[in-house]
């Protein structure tokens, strides 16, 4: 059990620009939680919120600090608020070099505790060669890597991070998620990090809280939250899937695959470079999974996993039907079948299948 | 031959005002245009119409109501009387005053574009790297709006360089006091000294546009510079 | 018919009725005014109607843009300017009769303050603390000039040489004193004449050369026994009747 001052307590109503929003959640003062939501569910707002950026009416409590408690008519403004902010667009001050922009919070945090000096920072985000440059001559991927590094630089109690991949084009996401799974080690503060992107925040994650039309709909570890069946509308028919984690026994060279270990059960993936006997990370799809109730003969699919039906919901409007197994281990999939597959299979809470899997990504250490 | 004492008092005048004016409106222009950028009030438009005014009055309007203000019945009399005189009109303070309110529109709309294109986000990013408002106003809104600032102080100069008829109305062409370069060039055409009045209309003309290409050129400059 | 062919029509009428109600009428006099003899001209214009049965038309404006209208080939029949330099230029560039020049008025001046019991007579220019003395451009208006003549013959030249500010015409003299921001001003007589408030002294004639107001009669005159009738008038005893209660002395 945590106390209270071990954590972030959040809470804030009000109607901004005729959308109204009423969300309380609490996130633990390490590691990253994401705001994840469809695009209008109020996440933004919330983080600007918290910033003090928007003025919503509620409480914000940081560990042993208290930034807002309008009950108690107190309401600090942003700028004595140690937040690192993150904006979906890099928004470096142009008038400015890259050093000076880096500089900025930094100088202005003198006095406060560092979370990274001006060195490592620079080394972590590969700013070397960059810092006498104005912003104008970076790419949108090296303009984000110094908005964090100068986020970082200012001292922070608490990481603040809207969507900081959607401006970027894929080669750049991908170099930035990859730092982050550094920063996601090495930081000391805890991170917010908004998004509507499931597998960034499956990727890079420990726990979700969940928001749509300025509600908050689900709040947990990411693994717990992806397996639930009620939160379709949020995670969007295609993306609805479950986080695993499973331990790497082996390599073939030969098919170039990777052999794992899911709960006593193995699994392969195409071959990833992972040392035996590390854990990794994998994202299964529910559309990506097949159910059958007698071991499948003549068939592509080579990962086959035994186990039995927990769940079954499904809409009478509906085609699909969603599905919750459990294989030995307490490892839970999901998987989307059409009603029609129900019936004739006469599959009931209980029943024991074969999940068929034939999409497994891979999604980190 | 024209008397160059006589016709450099009116053009050492005329600079003299038209520097102090334009410093004077640097620092009341700003606060304005910072608040019709920035500030969510409905009727602020209503005090950018009031700005604006001298855009469209003609100077006697000014120039007739500045004389009231300035004299024993307005606040400028009030003013005076503390230093023991009765108008402001007719000082060379009173030309300030003059000035600052012509020329105030053509300070202030630079300024407020210039804080309005910068937009929220510079300042709630810098907010969030711990900077105070007034610190960020500095730090940030200041060198993003700098091109603003150029572009109003010119204007503001160079308006009050030209400036006629308020000026006409509230000056009393007193010479090395209130008797400004423009004031001179109508005298001397009136009198028929054509001579000086070349002289000095030829050198305004001169002035005027060198003012303006050196702010097309500045600008650019200025557009691109990086430190 | 046609929407715009009616149209046409209707603006054809418009047309007509209005060049009618311009041209003027037999009896008329239209008389370009200055500015600074507007109400005399008012009355003695009405007392013209009264005495003759035509009926004058007046235009006011500066003496100088009246010219100019003039020049462009302005319907006046007479001009009544403010000095003489403009009608003797319309007589030499052949748009004024000769014949028919003459000075209808003498401006005068008058010291002036807009506080009571502060003018008493030429020594009230003796006192101090009287701050700015307003005088109109002596280089450019002709009160202005008489008002340094003035200070020359009492000699308090140098006494205001440096205390002299100076409107660009006699009505902007006036502001600055009506105003209050000059507590002395040598005005027209003509502006204080038609109220009783602060105080002033009329300036005698003999301390400055005369202010002389020139009156022609310009050729385009449409009906010229009219004209002739009002440039006659102007000399009678009723106009000057009106000249003095307006503070200006009679033309001669």
């Amino acid at each position: 059990m945590t106390s209270l001052s071990d954590r972030i307590d959040a809470r804030f109503a009000g109607t901004m620009g005729g959308f109204s929003l009423d969300v309380a959640f609490t996130a633990p003062m390490q590691g990253i939680t994401a705001l994840f939501g469809p695009s209008g569910s109020g996440k933004t707002t919330v983080l600007r919120a918290m910033a003090g950026l928007a003025r919503l009416s509620g409480r914000l409590a940081v560990g042993d600090e208290t930034w807002q408690d309008d009950a108690a008519g107190l309401r600090v403004p942003p700028h004595r608020r140690a937040v690192g902010y993150v904006f979906q667009e890099a928004s470096l001050f142009p008038h400015l070099s890259v050093r000076r922009n880096l500089l900025y919070g930094a100088r202005r945090a003198a006095d406060q505790t560092p979370v990274i000096g001006f060195d490592e920072a620079v080394a972590l985000l590969g700013l070397e060669r960059l810092l006498e440059r104005g912003p104008d001559r970076l790419s949108g991927g090296e303009r984000q890597r110094v908005a964090i590094g100068r986020a970082l630089l200012s001292a922070p109690r608490l990481l603040l991070m809207d969507e900081p991949l959607s401006a970027l084009d894929e080669a750049s996401r991908a170099d930035i998620l990859t730092t982050f799974e550094r920063l996601h080690d090495a930081l000391p503060i805890p991170a917010i990090y908004v998004s509507h992107d499931l597998a960034e925040v499956s990727r890079l994650a420990d726990r979700m809280v969940m928001l749509s039309a300025g509600k908050v709909i689900a709040e947990g570890d990411v693994g717990s939250i992806l397996e639930r069946l009620d939160l379709e509308p949020a995670t969007g028919r295609f993306e609805a899937g479950v986080l695993l984690t499973a331990t790497v026994t082996g390599h073939d060279t030969g098919y170039q695959l990777t052999r794992l270990d899911l709960a006593g059960q193995p699994v392969s993936i195409p071959r990833v470079e992972v040392a035996v006997g590390e854990r990794v990370r994998l994202r299964i799809r529910a559309r990506d999974v097949a159910l059958a109730t007698r071991p499948p003969e003549g068939i592509s699919i080579r990962n086959r996993l035994s186990g039995h039906i927990v769940e079954i919901a499904a809409a009478e409007d509906a085609p699909y039907a969603e599905t919750l197994v459990e294989i030995p281990g307490g490892v839970r999939l999901r998987s989307r079948v059409t009603r029609e597959s129900v019936a004739e299979l006469g599959l009931t809470p209980g029943t024991p299948v074969f999940a068929l899997v034939k999409t497994i990504s891979f999604d980190g250490r | 031959m024209p008397d160059f004492a006589e016709l450099w008092s009116p053009v050492r005048l005329t600079l003299i005002l038209a520097a102090v004016t334009t410093l004077v409106l640097l620092v009341v222009a700003t606060p304005i245009a910072w608040w019709l950028a920035r500030s969510p009030a409905r009727w602020k438009e209503a005090v950018a119409a009031i700005v604006a005014l001298p855009l469209v009055l003609p100077p006697t309007v000014l120039g007739f109501y500045l004389l009231i203000l300035l004299g024993p019945d307005g606040p400028g009399g009030w003013i005076a009387s503390l230093g023991g005189a009765r108008s402001l009109a007719f000082t060379f303070t009173g030309l300030v005053i003059g000035s600052v309110v012509y020329s105030l529109p053509f300070v202030v709309q630079p300024i407020r574009n210039a804080f309005e294109a910068m937009g929220d986000r510079p300042l709630e990013v810098a907010a969030t790297l711990r900077a105070g408002p007034w610190d960020a106003f500095w730090s940030v809104a200041v060198p993003l709006a700098r091109r603003g600032f150029l572009t109003g102080a010119v204007l503001g100069f160079a308006h009050t360089m030209g400036e006629f008829g308020v000026i006409l109305m509230i000056g009393g062409n007193i010479p090395g006091e209130t008797r400004v370069l423009s004031i001179a060039i109508y005298d001397y055409v009136e009198t028929l000294r054509w001579t000086e009045a070349h002289l000095l209309a030829g050198g305004m003309v001169a002035f005027a546009f060198t003012v303006i290409l050196a702010m097309l050129v500045l600008e650019k400059r200025i557009g691109r510079a990086r430190p | 018919m046609s929407t715009l062919s009616r149209l046409a029509q209707v603006l054809l009428l418009a047309l007509l009725l209005v060049a009618a109600a311009a041209a003027a009428r037999a009896g008329d006099v239209r008389v370009a005014v200055a500015a600074n003899f507007t109400d005399a001209a008012k009355e003695i214009g009405a007392a013209f109607d009264t005495a003759t049965g035509h009926h004058a038309v007046f235009s006011f404006a500066s003496t100088g843009q009246l010219f100019a209208q003039i020049t462009g080939g302005a319907p006046f029949d007479i001009f009544l300017a403010a000095d003489q330099t403009r009608p003797q230029r319309a007589v030499a560039e052949g748009m004024g009769d000769p014949d028919h020049l003459f000075t209808y008025a003498k401006g005068r001046l008058a010291l002036y303050s807009r506080e009571t019991g502060l003018v008493t007579g030429p020594e009230t220019l003796d006192g101090d603390g009287l701050g700015r003395l307003a005088i109109a451009n002596p280089q450019t208006a002709p009160y202005g000039a008489a008002a340094m003549q003035v200070l020359t013959h009492l000699g308090k030249r140098d006494r205001f040489a440096e205390d002299l500010v100076q409107g660009a015409n006699i009505a902007q003299t006036y502001q600055f004193v009506a105003t209050g921001n000059a507590r002395l001003g040598l005005v027209a007589a003509s502006q204080v004449a038609g109220h009783d408030d602060g105080s002033r002294w009329m300036v005698p004639d003999h301390l400055h050369d005369p202010i002389a107001q020139d009156a022609v009669l310009l050729k385009s005159a449409a009906d010229r026994d009219a004209a002739l009738a009002f440039m006659a008038f102007l000399k009678g005893p009723q106009a000057l009747a009106i000249l003095d209660k307006y503070g200006y002395a009679p033309g001669g």
